[in-house]
């Protein structure tokens, strides 16, 4: 299959590694186990030095001769071999497409290798924090699932892409953009504004709000996707340029800016890379319906999941400063929670006019 | 009400129309007052026996004159053979096919002790005659309505009378009988009588013409048929169906059920009013004598007691004591420790019979069967019966094409059906088809938690899963509800022995579901690793760059699987190298061991079979018992019988899985 003359990579020799295990594992008349650093909270840390989330050095055993984990085991061998391939022929993949790659009929049986992708997926970011090997690396993509526009120049594949001439719509923001892949050419924004919904990252395109405060527009549609995070890091990093965080005003709200900021729980491993510990939160906070006199009647109810969610967030210790204690408790103690939408009611540019207008003036943002 | 101001007697004195006189006056209503015959009153009220729509009553007559066949045989200790032959009716035209028929002629014969000829015309055309109403003993029917409700059904709907030929012995003559029912005197009229040749030496068949419905399934004739042969091993059933479809239900239990005896009533059973009108009728010259005479379970002594409590002289005459002595005695009565009424009136169907039944008709894995202890209510003696199939029979190797490892798409799944356990209900032998929610058994199975006996169940429901639940009470009276006798009425000593026969079917279920997944968990896990060892080992040798002496990695990973699972040990429980569920035995039956000393011994087929059923039917069941034979696999059939080897076989079975 591999050619002889090309020399393997190095994540193509992680990969093989895993074989090297159970090999291994079976002339030492041992079980063949893959120890996988636990990806829970339990196992995350926060380094209040570096701004970021850590991951702990605990780590699960994963063993073939376990009934529970037996399948598990196999499944991973299996996506380590389908990962393997794709390095061997240097192809970059879709999370479902590896499911279909791997899935098969298991011989003398009605047992399918997999089932769904739920089964799949959770094994290759096993793989990904056990081999250290970034998904990128890896070769595996998500979806594109952002949109960028902006005094920008990037380029793609050898492609020039002006961010500022891509009218409404803006550039859809690949899932890798590692520099061998995407270079940013020129830049001479300001600030980036990143924004949970695409309905308000709409309204500030169609506006033209990035022209008039020399900004670039990012969102993510919701929790921001790996590449939105990355480029985000990228130009705060190489171009200095602050980031701002805009969602709604709810728990959901709230933990998408700290994964923007110090990264997730589940992808902890990755936050040296992907967070931006200077990011700042620019609302919806829970003062601004009074500050911008939003009716109570906009507001929907927190519901159990809401307020059960919002407490975990308080024990969090990446949530422990002062004002973001009272940002959450002030939520749970009105009892509402307000959508960026919900600036409609004044207004349907009262977002563009007023809103982000008089935040950036005064300078109204949480840390 | 009234308009304000006015007071009551205004009111009254200010009608809206002056007193007339009477429109009818007490004498016209005198005369139009009379007697309503029972005949009558069912008429109007058939409901009431089991005759609201054409489908249900066609199964009541089939029922009714089946039920009288089995009564009669049992009492004349003849193993019952009866035939059951349901034929559409043309009514001038030609027959329709079943489904489309809506009048039938139904026949049952059976081969019991006959009717003499003064009593034919009675039985089967006057309400409210017969011989079971009132003794104390067990028999399926009760009251003496139902055969000539079903006669009157038919008269009512067809116009036709009922035709019956009955003979005692070979050596008189068989009689035949046309009769119908005078409604208004609830009196049987004879339409035609003579004697004819019949081909049976000994037997009753009689033959009724109504308006019915045929259609299979839930509460059909059909169901009605198989369930009675489930409670009635020791009876074989000929069915000629109406879409000419003919089963034979061989007898698989040779025991004919032991007679029950008649019994006095017992002392708590009865009521004040009923006291005083025995003390009316009594034969007995004292009260001593009357109590310990006419009551069951009352000796002299106790008598004497039961007396001195109620402060009478046990000398004084029965027919002296009225209203207040009465009422003391009454009192007396109740008042003392009397022991439970005996209980050779009841006839149980037997654990045995019970699972011969159940096997014969129900294909499953377990079976098994409690008797629970005789118990009183209202002082009637009653047995609770219960028993329980489980699972689904093996389909036999080879009978089937073997199915295709077809992979599962996403969201796919491996068709389970889940259904809900069907209970069947019996009362004195007879199926009860109707009601179920109303019944006592039924709530008795959906109050016991099967969950803690390994099967699921929703809450308020059945419990779930390929189950047969059995439940029979028999007793000199069975409570029911209404008169077409559809469901047991819930008294609490009633409920509480059922459930209890239940829990101690559950328990033995749950012992054998424990005891099979322990086996098949031990035989999964093997095969687990079994099975992922192959795509282990593919997948190693392709990330390995196809360079991995496979067959060594897979030889040792092999050797560590067996390892780890017990190895040998293992191999052992699972029937040699895990051959897979095929392995199970087919059904294994539990029975308790050292039932109490009620259950029949167990006694050859055949020699049982000559003596008591006239020649051709010992001939005729040969046949069955070999069918029978091939079902049971081997040597299933023997040790079936008896309590203690089957315990012994299951145990068996169990170690060479």
């Amino acid at each position: 299959m591999a050619s002889k003359t090309r020399k393997p990579s190095a994540v193509e020799k992680k990969l093989i590694g895993v074989a090297d295990v159970v090999i291994s594992a079976a002339q030492k008349r041992r079980d063949p186990t893959l120890a996988i650093p636990v990806r829970s909270l339990s196992n995350v840390s926060f380094n209040e030095r570096k701004g970021h989330l850590e991951m702990g050095r605990r780590k699960q055993a994963r063993s073939f001769f376990n009934v529970g984990m037996a399948k598990k085991f196999m499944q991973t061998v299996l996506v380590a071999d389908a990962l393997c391939e794709l390095q061997r022929a240097n192809l970059t993949t879709s999370l479902r497409e590896i499911y279909y790659r791997t899935k098969h009929t298991i011989k003398n049986s009605h047992e399918n290798t997999l089932d769904t992708q739920d089964e799949s997926d959770p094994l290759i970011e096993d793989l990904e924090v056990t081999l250290e090997a970034l998904r990128e690396e890896l070769h595996v993509r998500a979806e594109n699932a952002g949109s960028i526009v902006g005094p920008l120049v990037l380029v793609d594949d050898g492609d020039q892409v002006d961010c500022a001439r891509l009218g409404k719509g803006g550039y859809s923001v690949p899932s890798i953009v590692e520099p061998e892949y995407l270079q940013i050419r020129r830049c001479t924004a300001d600030f980036v504004l990143l924004v949970e919904k695409g309905t308000q990252w709409n309204r500030l395109s169609e506006d033209k709000f990035w022209r008039r405060y020399n900004c670039i527009l990012l969102t993510g549609n919701g929790q921001p996707p790996r590449g939105v995070r990355r480029l985000a890091r990228r130009l705060h990093e190489e171009k200095g340029l602050p980031v701002y965080v805009l969602v709604d005003n709810d728990p959901w709200g709230y933990y998408i800016y700290s994964v923007v900021k110090q990264g997730s729980i589940n992808l902890a491993f990755e936050s040296q890379r992907m967070a931006i510990p200077k990011a700042k939160f620019i609302g919806l906070s829970s003062a601004d319906p009074e500050a911008y006199g939003l009716p109570r009647n906009v507001g929907i109810k927190l519901n159990d999941k809401d307020i059960a969610r919002a407490r975990e967030l308080l024990n969090y210790s990446w949530f422990q400063k002062k004002p973001w204690q009272e940002e959450i408790k002030r939520m749970l103690s009105i009892g509402l929670k307000y959508e960026l939408d919900a600036l409609a009611n004044k207004d349907f540019q009262y977002l563009t006019k007023r809103y982000l207008p008089r935040k950036l003036k005064e300078k109204d943002w949480l840390d | 009400m009234r308009p304000p101001g006015q007071t009551l007697n205004s009111s009254k004195t200010d009608p809206p129309a002056p007193p007339a006189k009477p429109t009818v006056s007490a004498v016209e209503m005198g005369a139009r007052q009379r007697e309503i015959s029972v005949s009558e009153f069912f008429t109007k009220n058939r409901h009431l026996l089991g005759f609201d729509n054409p489908r249900k009553a066609l199964l009541t007559c089939v029922k009714e004159a089946v039920d009288n066949a089995l009564d009669a045989c049992e009492e004349a200790g003849i193993l019952p053979d009866v035939v059951v032959r349901l034929e559409t009716v043309g009514n001038g035209e030609p027959a329709p096919p079943a489904s489309q028929a809506s009048r039938f002629r139904i026949t049952v014969a059976d081969n019991g002790p006959g009717i003499v000829r003064q009593q034919i015309p009675p039985i089967f055309a006057k309400l409210l005659y017969g011989s079971k109403f009132h003794r104390l003993r067990m028999s399926r029917g009760q009251q003496g309505i139902g055969i000539s409700a079903a006669g009157m059904y038919g008269q009512l709907t067809t116009g036709k009378p009922v035709q019956i030929i009955s003979r005692t012995s070979g050596r008189t003559p068989a009689h035949y009988f046309e009769v119908q029912i005078d409604t208004k005197k609830n009196e049987p009229l004879i339409l035609e009588k003579k004697q004819i040749e019949w081909e049976h030496a000994r037997g009753t068949q009689v033959t009724l013409e109504v308006e019915g419905r045929y259609q299979k399934g839930r509460a059909s004739v059909d169901e009605y048929i198989e369930q009675t042969v489930i409670a009635n091993p020791h009876v074989r059933l000929t069915y000629h169906a109406p879409d000419g479809e003919t089963k034979e239900l061989a007898r698989t239990y040779t025991e004919l059920p032991p007679s029950p005896k008649e019994i006095k009533p017992h002392p708590y059973g009865i009521e004040l009013g009923m006291l005083l009108k025995m003390l009316q009728d009594t034969r007995s010259h004292s009260v001593s004598g009357f109590l310990s005479g006419d009551f069951s379970r009352v000796s002299p002594r106790l008598a004497d007691e039961m007396c001195k409590a109620a402060g009478l002289s046990p000398r004084a005459r029965p027919r002296d004591v009225h209203g207040e002595t009465a009422e003391a005695l009454y009192k007396a009565i109740q008042a003392t420790k009397i022991m439970a009424p005996p209980t050779n009136c009841l006839s149980p169907i037997g654990e045995k019979a019970i699972l011969s039944g159940l096997y014969q008709q129900i294909k499953g894995e377990f079976y098994t069967a409690v008797s629970r202890p005789p118990a009183v209510y209202r002082g009637n003696p009653f047995v609770i019966e219960a028993g329980l199939a489980y699972g689904k029979a093996p389909e036999p190797e080879g009978a089937l094409p073997e199915k295709k490892a077809v992979p599962l798409a996403e969201g796919e799944q491996e068709s389970g059906d889940h259904e809900l356990a069907r209970v069947i209900r019996y009362a004195n032998r007879v199926p009860l088809l109707y009601q179920q929610a109303a019944c006592s058994s039924y709530k008795a199975v959906l109050d016991t938690t099967w969950r803690n006996y390994g099967v699921t169940q929703s809450r308020g429901a059945a419990p779930a899963g390929p189950m047969v639940i059995f439940v029979h009470m028999a007793s000199v009276w069975v409570p029911f509800t209404s008169e077409s006798k559809e469901a047991i009425a819930d008294y609490d000593e009633i409920r509480k022995e059922i459930t209890l026969a239940l829990r101690e079917c559950g328990r033995r279920l749950g012992a054998f579901i424990r005891r099979r997944e322990r086996a098949h968990s031990e035989h999964r896990r093997r095969n687990i690793f079994e099975l992922y060892i192959e795509e282990v080992v593919e997948s190693c040798n392709r990330l390995k760059g196809g360079t991995l002496p496979v067959a060594k990695l897979k030889e040792q990973l092999h050797r560590m699987a067996s390892l780890r699972t017990g190895g040998a040990k293992t191999d052992e429980a699972l029937g040699k190298n895990g051959s897979g569920p095929e392995g199970l035995p087919h059904s294994i039956i539990v029975t308790v061991d050292g039932v109490e000393g009620e259950v029949p011994e167990p006694v050859e087929a055949e020699a049982v079979e000559g003596n008591s059923t006239n020649g051709a039917s010992a001939g005729d069941d040969k046949p069955a018992r070999g069918k029978r034979g091939k079902r049971t696999r081997g040597k299933g059939a023997a040790p079936r019988r008896a309590g203690k080897p089957v315990r012994k076989r299951a145990a068996g079975k169990r170690r060479t899985r």
